[in-house]
């Protein structure tokens, strides 16, 4: 029998101004088992946990129930305390009667006897565990980074820099990201490329970074510490050994009407190409859906007038396995697509461009070689109309739900070097309302307003209007002045929502990382653990996490670099001993339990048993302890009842439903 | 007679709006085809029905100047739909009259000249389905 303590929780008023915690820690000792039972303000506290410690040692227990908040909070708080008292730590059940009970009900009599109920189910359960011990797993030192964007760079050189070795697939030809496509970066308004190429140069150049690009994430097996990942590196075309990127096969490509994805589509690029100039690698890539070669076996010109004859047209995808210990995803973002919102015009002007697009048009390097001016007739504008919130904040199917964070500071931006560099352009920005938190951000804004002139108009826009002559009916309200404006302008710029890259949907179910409705990774604590997926082993930097700048996707990739660097550090990792086992004797070698493992953890073996005297070979399961996650899909699919899963075993249920319904 | 509380519930009842969604974006007042003619403006109706202060609301030309274009309703990011708040308002103003319950038979002999418009394009639009 066990000497089983029972400790409730007021978590302040959290529970107690709801729960009678006076009441369930006099009924605890009612329970079968149970010799001691208390209540205390704060049981996670240090001095909740001495209370804990010494009842342990008085008493001489050898179970605890310990009534508080959700065991994802402090199952692990309590479970040390155990240990450090000379308990087993897997002896220990939290009953949840805070998220489970006093927080979603208001009835104080309806919550107490819910809270009982929770209690007497685990006092079953601790009744029937037995102690468990944690095997060990290795850790594999070595990292990846999903995506190569400034999240993946700035993680990959972390964590490089810390002397692990580290890989970054980046599904593109180069690594640059978002930010790369960017022409000035606020508050200080310094050049993009300025501070992000040299960043490039150096993870390309560091002896532990090693870059996988135009490749992508294939499949992944295996858990924390013992990742394997396959990587498909698609064909190149392009020796990259051989390539000096001297950039003349993309002169003489005669196929030049592909839409340049690094300018948006507003101006076309050759079939092989670099993104663009200061791409890392400088080595280009053939795209085969655009390449006469591959499309009609005649041409042939970039192999012709290639020096290093680094063209190879009969290259073919590669799988590359290589063993991870840690991951992290830096999967970034696009803009959402705006063929819903046919008020703005977006599809019918070549003059209703997204801020993304507008970034292209003001960047040296781009369609218009920096020069400001309509796409429709190359005239310059002499008014501009800027909208905000275009799909954010929206609670239709249009849009996005969120605020896309970065829009209000970028929109001042593009507003203020417009004034700065075409001082006679006039400037309007319909805003729902100005958000600039962040150092130096509310005066960038203001700076905008006041020494730049720019108009801020408190109100959104309800259509735009392409007129014959080319100009843009702007039709928006002026909600301080409480007056509807009609404006003319020559260009309109959309601060299109900001969604996660929408290939996170697909990289997420392989990493059995959680996502949630818009797409975004979940984080394992949204206050304590921001960096880290519910996966064990699964980090996350940059905008795949949730809308950011760029100081703060730097600065979450440095976090999540280093969650890496403590896994990578470690020797080896205690596994969870909760794992599931067959009975030799009840196991009929169905294989329905294979089949609805998602961690690919059980197999089948031939050996001989022993029934009650008959000895003879058979089928049986085996569970790889270091594969099982212990989820128990197995134990509940068995349809002999072989399965068990340690700590959760199937009495064990049994008696916490037989308790519950007593 | 109705508390301006009981009106101000019944206008989100019939139109099936929760205003406290409004995120004070105007883009209804925006895009509103008859905003001049309006004294109270569409973004402002939503304020008037949180506000409960329907007395204003029905006595303002505004419910009958709405086209019901419904382009408010389009384009309103948050669900708000103010047409429908005015549509709403324009109801209980209706009721209150007494004039409720219309069928299509009985229409055409109660067609005056003075028979805003509007209002039976609204209403048949409510009714049709």
């Amino acid at each position: 029998m066990q000497r089983i303590g029972v400790f409730v929780c007021h978590c302040g008023t959290n529970i107690a101004a709801t729960v009678d915690v006076k009441k369930v820690t006099e009924m605890a000792l009612h329970e079968p088992g149970v010799v001691h039972a208390e209540d205390y303000q704060y049981m996670c506290s240090e001095a909740g946990q001495e209370l804990i410690h010494k009842a342990i040692k008085e008493k001489h227990l050898t179970g605890l129930v310990v009534c508080s908040c959700s065991p994802r909070m402090h199952e692990t708080t309590f479970r040390n305390a155990a240990e450090k008292a000379g308990l087993n730590p897997y002896m220990v059940e939290i009953a949840n009667i805070r998220e489970h009970c006093s927080w979603i009900h208001k009835d104080i009599e309806e919550a107490t006897e819910k809270a009982v109920i929770l209690m007497r189910a685990a006092i079953a359960k601790v009744n029937l565990d037995a102690p468990l011990k944690p095997g060990e797993s290795k850790v594999t030192k070595r990292a990846l980074v999903i995506g190569g964007g400034i999240a993946g760079i700035q993680t990959a050189l972390d964590i490089a820099e810390a002397g692990y070795p580290v890989d970054i697939v980046e599904k593109t030809p180069s690594i640059g990201g978002r930010m790369s496509q960017l022409d000035k970066t606020f508050p200080t308004l310094d050049c993009s490329s300025c501070i992000l190429t040299p960043k490039m140069g150096e993870v390309n150049a560091h002896p532990n970074v090693n870059i996988y690009t135009y490749s992508e994430v294939e499949s992944v097996a295996g858990f924390v510490g013992d990742f394997t990942v396959e990587i498909r590196k698609k064909a190149r075309s392009v020796d990259m050994d051989k390539c000096t990127g001297c950039g003349v096969c993309q002169e003489k490509c005669p196929s030049k009407k592909t839409p340049s994805e690094f300018n948006r589509g507003l101006d076309t690029r050759s079939a092989i190409y670099t993104p663009f100039a200061q791409a890392v690698p400088n080595v280009p890539v053939i795209d085969r859906d655009a390449c006469i070669k591959f499309k009609t076996g005649k041409c042939g010109v970039c192999s012709k007038v290639c020096q290093a004859g680094a063209i190879d047209y009969d290259q073919v995808d590669e799988i590359i396995t290589e063993k991870y210990g840690a991951i992290v995803v830096a999967t970034g973002f696009d803009m959402i697509k705006l063929d819903k919102y046919d008020e703005y015009a977006y599809s019918q002007s070549k003059d209703v461009i997204t801020s993304l697009e507008l970034e292209r048009i003001m960047n040296a390097a781009g369609p218009t070689g920096g020069h400001l001016e309509r796409l429709s007739d190359g005239k310059a504008p002499k008014e501009m109309v800027f909208i905000q919130c275009v799909g954010s904040r929206c609670a239709d199917e249009r849009g996005k739900s969120y605020c896309s964070k970065v829009c209000c500071m970028y929109t001042a931006k593009h507003a203020m070097l417009i004034r700065d560099k075409y001082p006679d352009v006039n400037v309007t920005v319909f805003y729902i309302d100005v958000r600039t938190p962040g150092k130096n951000f509310d005066e960038f804004y203001r700076r905008a307003v006041e020494e730049y002139g720019v108009n801020y108009i408190k109100g959104q826009v309800g259509k735009v209007i392409p007129q014959p002559d080319g100009k843009l009916l702007v039709q928006g309200a002026d909600l301080l002045d409480n007056k509807q404006i009609l404006k003319e302008a020559d260009m309109v710029v959309l601060a299109a929502a900001i969604e996660p890259n929408p290939d996170v949907r697909k990289i997420a179910t392989m990493l059995t990382a959680s996502i949630d409705t818009n797409n975004f990774l979940t984080e394992a604590h949204a206050k304590l653990r921001p960096v880290e997926s519910p996966t064990a082993g699964i980090f996350l930097s940059g905008v795949c996490q949730g809308p950011k700048d760029i100081p703060e996707t730097v600065s979450q990739a440095g976090a999540a670099a280093v969650k890496a660097i403590g896994l990578l550090a470690k020797d080896k990792l205690l596994t969870n001993p909760c794992t599931a086992h067959s009975d030799e004797l009840m196991c009929n070698g169905c294989s329905q339990c294979a089949n609805v493992c998602p961690y690919g953890a059980i197999s089948y073996e031939d050996k001989e048993v022993n029934d009650h005297g008959v000895r003879e070979v058979r089928r049986l399961a085996v569970v790889n302890d270091a594969l099982c996650q212990g989820c128990g899909a197995c134990t509940v699919t068995c349809p002999s009842g072989a399965m068990d899963l340690q700590g959760f075993s199937n009495r064990q249920i049994l008696a916490e439903v037989d308790a519950i319904c007593r | 007679m109705k508390t301006e509380k009981n009106r101000a519930e019944m206008i989100r009842e019939i139109s099936g709006v929760n205003p406290l969604k409004c995120m004070k974006c105007g883009k209804c007042s925006a895009s509103c085809p008859s905003y001049n003619e309006m004294d109270i403006k569409p973004h402002q109706f939503v304020s008037y029905v949180i506000n409960e202060d329907i007395e204003a609301l029905a006595n303002s030309t505004s419910l009958w100047k709405c086209l019901s274009c419904f382009a408010c309703v389009e384009r309103c990011p948050r669900d708000v739909k103010p047409g429908k708040l005015i549509d709403a308002a324009r109801q209980i103003v209706v009721r209150e009259r007494g004039q409720d319950y219309l069928t299509p038979d009985e229409i055409p002999e109660l067609i005056d000249p003075e028979t805003p418009q509007q209002l039976l394009v609204s209403a048949f639009r409510r009714y049709r389905r």
